[in-house]
């Protein structure tokens, strides 16, 4: 046997297909008598809807039909988790329209233009209403309410209890309002749906772009009422997700409706208009931190009061400040006390959801501009405070004071790292002699330390393998790739453990006809808890073929090895039973009694039954089971990141991005090099670029790719990355997850890059994104002087809003959610 | 209501006759994605800006989003579905996108490969400048660019040249 496969940059498996043009995304899919959908959306962020006049639509040609609320009686419904109960999206809009894009009317019509033309039919009585677009005026007194009913827009809030002083003992007490604005998630294939009627086995299956075909598939059954056994959801190529894929949206239920009525198939592709406005938004906070520190600079306590916006329809992104965002508030860092107030507010936006890292980026953005405003505050380096303040390497589970568990961390570690490969001294040098000549371009050099949660939902995951009478094996798993490698990734897996050639492997997933149960794949999930399941099907499938190799070779099962082509007796090169010899045998005869289980690494896991035939009577030679971790884990690492900003125009330049992330043991450097590449991108893009903006009225007003600033190559820098590898105790894999990591680490290292080429000025904070005119202003701002000199020209502290003295006082955490986003 | 008239054109795709009547307002790419049953041009946008839908226009690449079927009446079309060579072979600028992991969900990965094809063949020993600059009319949410900024770099057999900061492993 050669070597292991395992911790090798192996090629995808994946790639000839989307290479060649043969990529499977639902907008590639043909059915005969496909009819496809078009939606009539609202223009005006809120309004009443007085009446809708549908009947030049339906006499438009090439038109099958046209639905409005009352036709199709959907009821109002949540497509992920729940953030209020009141506040459920009717699929069509009933009574009012809540945002600009939401959905008042669909028609189906035989082609796409048809579609089209026929919408622009249809006529809407909009009674605009005064609309609440930013948060901290919908918290406002007077504010315009989205739901009446509720006589508030705070659809969700809880505050600590006041504990000890927090600011005991400091000399030193920093307080900043940071904004973590909104962001448009824009995968490159938008959301897409298209629902065929009936078979012999299924009353209906759906196609659907999503990241979690099962919980679609629960979803949708629950909110149309339907027998999940009798419905189908497949997931076929899926154009990117990024957390914007989790979950069901109100046109996925539309055209499944008609579909069903009219027992044609019936297609819905989103447009990248309908993208901008109609899939979730991502982040959107507004933070007020005041963090105390003692005369040898290490942190008394903190106080955060975080806003978030939840959009339209109580969108379920608004969660992630209750959740992730507040178990991820003492990040890296020593903090002995902490307090954590959290109002979630309801906006006439597009409903907000998750976005790579979903809360985890807001803790870590918060913490890392808290201590670049520290260091500033106090005169100290700030590699030097966060030193001072990193919580010691420890390999036994650590508690924080916000009760979150971590497994493992050595946060010095890919700090040290990241500080060598940047060669931060020249890097400093540098900085002080362009300052001296006072060159056009100033250099800032950007720090950020963090640690986030993957694969926590404790909702185990599915997998199997078999081996078949060819010799060939197959996968099956209920994560769900979307352009992450898992065809790769788990291959490798089964053919270290069985020796089996990759190239036999075949790769199952995404279809709920195929695998029985799975959680998909968001929250960096997929290898943890997907991989580690496959693996412990692929070692009792070892087991099975072992005790048959044994009894076919009249040998002990101990002396059974894996050899080139099958397995043997240790050290007996020339007698080999072949896998297809062995799955013919079980499927023949049987497979003896070995005992299931598997050997654990720890945590509660690899329960479940085996689907071989042990005992009488044949069966295949496989073995299927669900795999528990028992816990999340805790990925971390440090960046680094270099900037050139312009001290004319206030442009940024990034000119180097170092990156030390450590998830666990690495399986495939390719795979987990990739996912930071695309992560750094997404950060710096934040701290950079992208926002979703509106006007006063509601209105998106960077609701194209023309006008949203998704970076492209000309704009991003090239990448350093490593990796310090600090394995988890959860999984026999050692692996956490990669997903998120370059995401969370890199908006702060970048943002802090920018302000740190400001500091000479007095400037200790700018806004994201940091465009050339709030970094222009930011400098005008310091120049001026006076007290909105530090933060581009507002004040670095503002009261929060009175919203948070009416919280309900819990001191609780709440739940764990049980779905990893 | 209006009739519209359909107008006869005849496209060479890949290599193959497509002859039929399309309305004027029919886009290049719905032509080959709905008529010619190649789903491969893909859009990404509606206005010519993330460049999933580029192909080869009588050599030259455009967005298909952006040409009427009309306008490539009695034109020679190449779509990312004609790039492999005989046998199905990947093309280099194909192998090198796998070699290199110049993708991962695969919905922009044929615009690349025919914009990267156009780009070499008209800048066959380009700078790292001159790469980013001929990418730049392609949007990737992924990758990051990294790694297909180093498949084009081995697609045309260019080495490093300004050390750190472009070192030509995918991972260094």
């Amino acid at each position: 046997m050669p070597g292991s496969l395992l911790g090798n940059s192996v090629r995808r498996v994946e790639d000839p297909r989307f290479l060649t043009g043969q990529g499977s995304y639902v907008g590639n899919l043909h059915f005969d008598g496909l009819a496809v959908a078009a939606f009539v959306r609202s223009p005006f962020a809120h309004a009443r809807i007085d009446g809708i006049d549908v009947g030049e639509a339906r006499k438009a040609p090439g038109v099958v039909a046209v639905y409005t609320a009352e036709d199709l009686e959907l009821a109002p419904f949540h497509g992920f988790m729940v953030l209020n109960p009141a506040c459920g999206r009717p699929p069509l809009a009933t009574g009012k329209v809540r945002f600009v894009g939401d959905v008042v009317a669909m028609v189906v019509a035989e082609t796409e233009a048809a579609a089209v033309d026929a919408a622009e039919l249809v006529v809407v009585d909009y009674d605009p209403l005064e609309p609440a677009v930013d948060t901290e005026a919908a918290v406002a007194d007077g504010a315009p309410l989205q739901f009446e009913e509720l006589g508030t827009n705070v659809v969700m809030g809880m505050a600590d209890p006041p504990g000890p002083d927090l600011f005991a003992g400091a000399t030193t007490v920093v307080r900043a309002k940071l904004e973590n604005q909104r962001v448009a998630v824009v995968p490159m294939e938008g959301d897409a749906v298209l629902a065929v009627p009936g078979d012999d086995r299924y009353d209906l299956t759906v196609y659907v772009s999503t990241q979690m075909p099962h919980g679609v598939a629960r979803t949708v059954a629950d909110t149309l009422g339907l027998d999940v056994g009798r419905l189908r959801v497949v997931a076929p190529d899926v154009g990117g997700g990024f957390g914007a894929k989790a979950g069901v949206g109100a046109e996925h239920l539309a055209v499944i409706a008609a579909a069903r009525r009219l027992g044609r198939p019936v297609r819905w592709v989103q447009t990248r208009s309908e993208n901008m406005v109609g899939m979730p938004h991502g982040r959107g906070q507004v933070q007020w931190v005041e963090m105390g520190f003692d005369a040898d600079g290490r942190i008394t306590g903190m106080h955060c009061r975080v806003l978030a916006d939840a959009g339209a329809y109580a969108g379920f992104g608004g969660i992630l400040a209750v959740g992730p965002t507040r178990m991820m508030a003492q990040g890296v860092y020593a903090i002995p006390a902490i307090r954590y107030d959290v109002a979630v507010a309801v906006t006439n936006t597009t409903p907000m959801g998750a976005f790579r890292g979903a809360g985890r980026p807001e803790a870590a953005e918060m913490l890392e501009r808290m201590m670049d405003i520290a260091a500033d505050e106090m005169g100290t380096d700030p590699v030097e405070l966060r030193r001072r303040n990193l919580l010691p390497a420890f390999t036994e589970p650590y508690t924080t004071v916000m009760g979150t568990t971590y497994d493992t961390g050595d946060y010095a570690r890919p700090l040290d790292e990241a500080i060598r490969l940047a060669g931060i001294e020249e890097l400093r040098a540098e900085q002080a002699s362009r300052r001296t000549r006072g060159d056009r371009w100033q250099l800032g050099i950007g720090v950020s330390v963090y640690v986030e949660i993957t694969g926590g939902a404790g909702t185990g995951e599915f997998g199997a393998v078999e081996v078949h009478r060819d010799g060939s094996a197959t996968i099956r798993v209920g994560t769900s790739a979307h352009g992450q490698g898992h065809a790769t990734a788990f291959s490798m897996i089964v053919a270290d453990t069985l020796g089996i050639p990759m190239e036999r492997i075949r790769f199952v997933q995404s279809d709920t006809a195929a695998v029985p149960r799975g959680g998909g794949t968001g929250g960096s999930r997929s290898l943890q808890t997907g991989g580690s399941a496959v693996l412990r099907a692929a070692e009792q499938v070892l087991e099975k073929a072992r005790a048959l190799t044994a009894a076919e070779l009249e040998a002990s099962p101990e002396d059974i090895v894996v050899q080139d082509g099958g397995l043997g007796v240790a050290g007996v090169p020339s007698r080999v039973v072949s896998w297809g010899e062995l799955a013919a045998i079980a499927e023949d005869r049987g497979v003896p009694n070995v005992g299931g289980g598997g050997k654990d690494a720890g945590g509660k896991n690899a329960g479940g039954k085996d689907a071989g035939g042990e005992g009488a009577g044949g069966g295949p030679l496989a073995a299927e089971l669900d795999f528990d971790q028992g816990g999340a884990t805790y990925p971390f690492g440090a960046h680094v990141s270099v900037v050139e900003v312009d001290m004319e125009t206030g442009q940024v330049r990034p000119v180097r991005h170092i990156a030390v992330d450590d998830c666990g043991r690495i399986l495939n450097p390719l795979l987990v090099t990739g996912q930071q590449h695309g992560g750094i991108a997404q950060g710096m893009a934040q701290a950079l670029w992208e926002e979703m903006c509106y006007d006063a009225d509601g209105n998106p007003i960077t609701a194209s790719l023309a006008e949203y600033a998704m970076p492209s190559a000309a704009e991003v820098p090239f990448y350093e990355t490593a990796n310090t590898e600090t394995p988890t105790f959860r999984n026999p894999l050692g692996a956490k997850g990669i997903g998120e990591s370059g995401t969370i680490g890199s908006t702060p290292a970048v943002h802090n890059a920018v302000v740190d080429a400001l500091s000479h000025l007095g400037v200790r904070h700018v806004a994201m994104p940091c465009t050339p005119e709030r970094v222009w202003r930011a400098m005008v701002a310091a120049r001026q002087g006076g007290p909105e000199a530090a933060a581009g020209g507002r004040l670095l502290w503002s009261d929060p809003p009175a919203a948070f003295d009416r919280l309900p006082v819990t001191g609780q955490a709440p739940a764990a959610a049980d779905v990893d986003i | 209501m209006t009739v519209v008239r359909e107008i006869d054109v005849e496209v060479r795709v890949n290599g193959a006759a497509y002859r039929c009547g399309v309305p004027p307002r029919l886009t290049l790419a719905d032509f080959l994605r709905e008529r010619c049953g190649l789903t491969g041009t893909h859009l990404g946008c509606e206005h010519g800006v993330c460049g999933a839908c580029t192909v080869l226009l009588d050599g030259e690449a455009v967005r298909s989003c952006l040409v009427f079927a009309v306008q490539a009446d009695g034109a020679e079309v190449t779509t990312v579905e004609g790039m492999a060579g005989p046998g199905d072979e990947l093309s280099p600028v194909q192998a090198a996108f796998r070699d290199h992991h110049g993708l991962q969900c695969g919905f922009c990965t044929p615009g690349f490969v025919v914009s990267v094809t156009a780009f070499l063949r008209d800048h066959p020993d380009p700078t790292d400048e001159e790469i980013r600059q001929g990418l730049s009319g392609n949007l990737c949410r992924c990758t990051g660019y990294q790694g297909i900024i180093a498949a084009v770099r081995a697609a045309a057999g260019q080495h490093a040249r300004r050390g750190r900061e472009e070192p030509t492993a995918a991972h260094p």
